[in-house]
């Protein structure tokens, strides 16, 4: 099937103005990678931006030259004829700094050293991205989004719009999010960082210098966050107690299918995504905790918030449950903000919103519709 | 044409008020009072087809399931409650009333009116009743409460609820003459006594 997506291709824009990091680095320069889909309209009112989550980047939709296998991650939400129509909205994706799919990150080259960032690589927050997102939005000459969405760490980028800058977004689209993390998702954020950095290839993240991986590493990582992403339902349908080998070996090779799964898996994005990236992310999402200079009071850290939310849970979503998503909700409720809330049965787990799922997407359908009566 | 209860209930509101809409079903209700009374708010729903179609009337509306009250809802944040023909399909009824009138200042309920002269009848004659109201099945009705006027006004003096005005109709009509017998559906505007 040939879409009007097939033609899209990664833009790459150079921000020369300084950034202060709320780390307290200035980060002297930087690059960020990013797509777009749809037509700006005349009056720029149509920009829908995608907020990626954890190991997400820009290439939200459609393929690189009609090859399957480059199929965007929410290809299934956004697109022509689909829930965030591109024949109406002009959507954005961008791959988020420090990310590892363009954008400034740890395995770039530091100008001043000639060597890769690798753990001098500032830390990054929600509140950054947003900031940087918003910059881009400058260059793109877009004034206010329609629409600010994204799921999960995505979800978490949508709210902290409202935060940063309310007068430049109309609707944020909140998806299997949170006000922040649990200690325990943080506990899960932190035996996957352990993963990592005590792989006897990590060098303290400077393994680039030492053309090595550390693959084992992140490996382990991305198979512990498979098993949070999933529900116990979801995976017992999948793989069941199922053996590849038919009858036990008794060995620790590969015997179930579910291990197999979680290996392959593994080994897939230990292929393909940087392991410092991996931690900066997973500490972005550990410290995005706007009710903090609020006494943790999230309404009172959400009262400038001045746009129109919609806010999705999954029941079956138990790392990002939908009772964080009604804290959210009720906060907004507070400040007599314009919230609608859908709880959407599901038993894929928190991988929920990047599932098509028949209620799910009724629902964005039909928020976008008025969305879109509102932009013309 | 606006659904006459809907109109009752339209000139039991403050134009520009704040209201919150306990089963609000696919939004109808709202989307005419903030069209007619530029009211705002949220309606409250529990099924998921019903909250799409509400979203799509353009009606805010929080998906949650009322028998766990309203519990995060700040007491005395709007000014009007409704339970439109919602209370009658309740198991907590009286938690639910008491809850209502913590988060608004008054609140509007209406039920089917099961001393309705049509109701009776058909118990008399040893079947379940069916009507315009009450139009299940026994076999497949989600009503579990159903009472009449004078049930009602009896629960509402148990729970220390005033009744401010009350509106009988029946056939899309106002009943002033003996509403508990010839009234089908009964609209009530309450708060609490202090």
């Amino acid at each position: 099937m040939i879409s009007s997506l097939d033609t899209i291709h990664p833009q790459f824009i150079h921000f020369a103005e300084p950034i202060a990091l709320s780390s307290g680095t200035v980060l002297p320069g930087y690059e960020l990678v990013y797509e777009t889909y749809g037509k700006l309209n005349q009056d720029r009112s149509n920009a829908v931006l995608i907020c990626h989550a954890l190991s997400g980047n820009h290439h939200v939709a459609g393929t690189y030259n009609g090859d399957p296998k480059t199929v965007g991650w929410w290809d299934n939400m956004v697109g022509p004829g689909k829930p965030i129509d591109t024949n109406h909205f002009f959507v954005i994706g961008v791959n988020n700094l420090g990310g590892c799919h363009g954008s400034t990150g740890p395995s770039s080259i530091n100008p001043q050293t000639q060597q890769p960032y690798g753990a001098t690589f500032p830390f990054v927050t929600v509140e950054d991205w947003v900031k940087t997102q918003a910059r881009l939005a400058d260059h793109l000459g877009i004034d206010c989004f329609a629409v600010v969405m994204g799921g999960s760490l995505g979800g978490m980028q949508a709210l902290q719009w409202t935060i940063s800058f309310p007068e430049r977004l109309k609707h944020s689209l909140v998806i299997a999010s949170a006000p922040k993390l649990s200690a325990q998702n943080i506990g899960f954020n932190e035996v996957a960082r352990q993963a990592i950095t005590t792989d006897p290839h990590f060098y303290g993240g400077n393994f680039y210098q030492h053309q090595v991986l550390p693959h084992r590493g992140l490996r382990l990582a991305r198979m512990l966050g498979h098993i949070t992403y999933l529900s116990d339902d979801a995976m017992m349908e999948k793989f069941g107690r199922d053996f590849i080998t038919r009858t036990p070996q008794f060995s620790l090779d590969v015997e179930f299918e579910i291990e197999s799964y979680l290996r392959y898996q593994g080994d897939k994005f230990a292929d393909y995504f940087d392991a410092n990236t991996y931690l900066i992310m997973t500490k972005a999402l550990d410290y995005f905790d706007p009710a903090q200079k609020t006494d943790n009071r999230l309404d009172q850290a959400l009262s400038s918030a001045r746009c129109h939310f919609l806010v999705i849970s999954f029941t079956s979503d138990w790392r990002f449950s939908p009772g964080r998503s009604e804290e959210i909700v009720e906060a907004l409720m507070k400040n007599q903000l314009p919230v609608s809330y859908a709880q959407i049965e599901s038993t894929q787990g928190h991988d929920s919103f990047l599932m098509e799922n028949k209620h799910y997407f009724s629902v964005v359908r039909a928020y976008m519709a008025n969305v879109l009566k509102d932009t013309l | 044409m606006i659904r006459f209860d809907h109109q009752v209930i339209g000139q039991w509101i403050k134009p520009k008020s704040r209201i919150l809409d306990l089963g609000c079903g696919d939004g109808q209700l709202m989307k005419y009072l903030q069209y007619k009374y530029h009211v705002s708010g949220y309606g409250v729903e529990i099924e998921i087809e019903r909250v799409t179609k509400a979203i799509a009337n353009g009606v805010n509306v929080i998906q949650r399931d009322l028998e766990s009250g309203l519990a995060g809802i700040a007491e005395q944040s709007f000014d009007t409650v409704i339970l439109s023909q919602t209370l009658q399909a309740m198991r907590q009824t009286e938690f639910l009333l008491s809850d209502m009138l913590r988060v608004g200042r008054e609140g509007i309920v209406t039920f089917p009116n099961f001393g309705y002269w049509k109701n009776r009848w058909q118990v008399m004659k040893g079947i379940m009743p069916k009507s315009e109201d009450l139009p299940y099945e026994w076999h497949n009705t989600p009503n579990i409460h159903l009472c009449t006027l004078q049930d009602f006004e009896d629960l509402c003096r148990h729970l220390n609820i005033k009744v401010i005005e009350r509106h009988v109709i029946s056939h899309g009509k106002t009943v002033h003459f003996a509403p508990n017998l010839l009234g089908s559906l009964a609209m009530y505007r309450v708060t609490k006594l202090i």
